[in-house]
């Protein structure tokens, strides 16, 4: 039997954990364009690249292996550091603007019974990313930030970056 | 001693001398656009005034000063300083001009040219530019013509944060994960 516990005795009135992932670039300065929707909660940032430190300084920040579908064993390590990442954390939500490593992080956060939410890139317009194409069906919130893109199926247009 | 050698051995250039910043990422190369920026300096006479952000190139440019990456604050003091930015159709780029309020031309990399993988660049430029939010030269010529006559007016600048749709849909999934357990 199971039990809907919104407040559950075990944690009270713990704080929600996100853990928020991009690749260095693009990816990550959209990323950081969302900042305001996990005001009041713990996050802990992963990029690929060791200078983003400097951008979110004072939170928790962990480096994560750059990689595409391209070279394989570096994707495969890069599938393996973002697991083990998740799995330390524990997050409650994990959110990602892309590109591998956050197919990693949406696939092992649903492991975990984290919510995971995917928004594809505003880079891509005329089609989804590969990654956004395997990581979306995954994804409990799936966004593209085009309309056109959008399908009943997913994913879903709910505005953008541009602010 | 060559002149590349030259601007290797004194560093970067002042910011204060650098009236316009080519910047092309930190994955690929993109010497098609650092080739045109060069060739419209090297005419016009406005050579000690460009900073070329390379990359991965083999061929770095030989009139202009380049370097191959900058750090975060390093990038931020010469793209704020400049005149002009010039860029690949990166959304970093992109988006950081808009915010910060600068002057930008983009040129799509393309695959053709072994510039990318794929050409979303060029997509991503052609629906921007129709949406009125980038300078778009899509080739060499179109961006030697741009670099003559642009007026150097940037966009209307945007917020630093993704508009309220956007964050309400994400708060709500955030919400939503702490009420499911």
């Amino acid at each position: 039997m199971t039990l809907h516990r919104p407040h559950s005795p075990h944690r009270p009135h713990r704080p929600r954990r996100v853990l928020a992932v991009a690749s260095g670039g693009g990816h990550w300065i959209q990323l950081l364009r969302m900042r305001p929707a996990w005001e009041g909660c713990e996050v802990v940032y992963a990029s690929t690249r060791p200078t983003d430190r400097d951008e979110v300084a004072g939170a928790p920040f962990r480096v994560v292996p750059d990689a595409n579908r391209w070279v394989k064993w570096r994707a495969l390590w890069c599938g393996i550091r973002v697991a083990l990442l998740v799995v330390a954390q524990r997050p409650d939500t994990v959110v990602t603007t892309g590109a591998l490593p956050g197919y990693f992080a949406v696939v092992t956060g649903r492991l975990i019974g984290a919510r995971t939410v995917w928004v594809d890139s505003v880079a891509n317009v005329d089609e989804l990313s590969m990654s956004g194409r395997w990581a979306g069906p995954h994804a409990d919130l799936w966004l593209t930030q085009w309309k056109h893109l959008s399908t009943p199926d997913g994913p879903t247009y709910r505005g953008t970056v541009f602010g | 001693m060559s002149m590349l050698t030259a601007h290797q051995l004194l560093g970067l250039p002042p910011q204060s001398a650098v009236r316009v910043l080519v910047t092309v990422g930190t994955e690929l190369p993109f010497d098609r656009l650092v080739r045109a920026v060069e060739s419209w300096a090297t005419t016009r006479g406005h050579t000690d005034e460009v900073l070329a952000q390379v990359g991965a190139s083999d061929e770095p440019p030989g009139a202009i000063a380049w370097t191959r990456f900058l750090d975060g604050p390093r990038f931020r003091e010469y793209f704020n300083g400049a005149d002009l930015v010039i860029a690949h159709a990166g959304m970093g780029t992109i988006l950081s001009a808009l915010q910060f309020g600068r002057p930008l031309i983009v040129m799509p990399r393309l695959a053709q040219f072994g510039e990318h993988r794929n050409d979303h660049q060029l997509a991503t430029a052609r629906r921007l530019s129709e949406l009125d939010r980038v300078d778009v030269a899509f080739d060499e010529a179109e961006l030697l013509g741009r670099l003559d006559d642009h007026d150097l007016t940037p966009r209307e600048p945007i917020g630093p944060y993704a508009d309220e749709q956007m964050i309400s849909a994400l708060r709500g999934a955030i919400r939503d994960s702490h009420e499911l357990r």
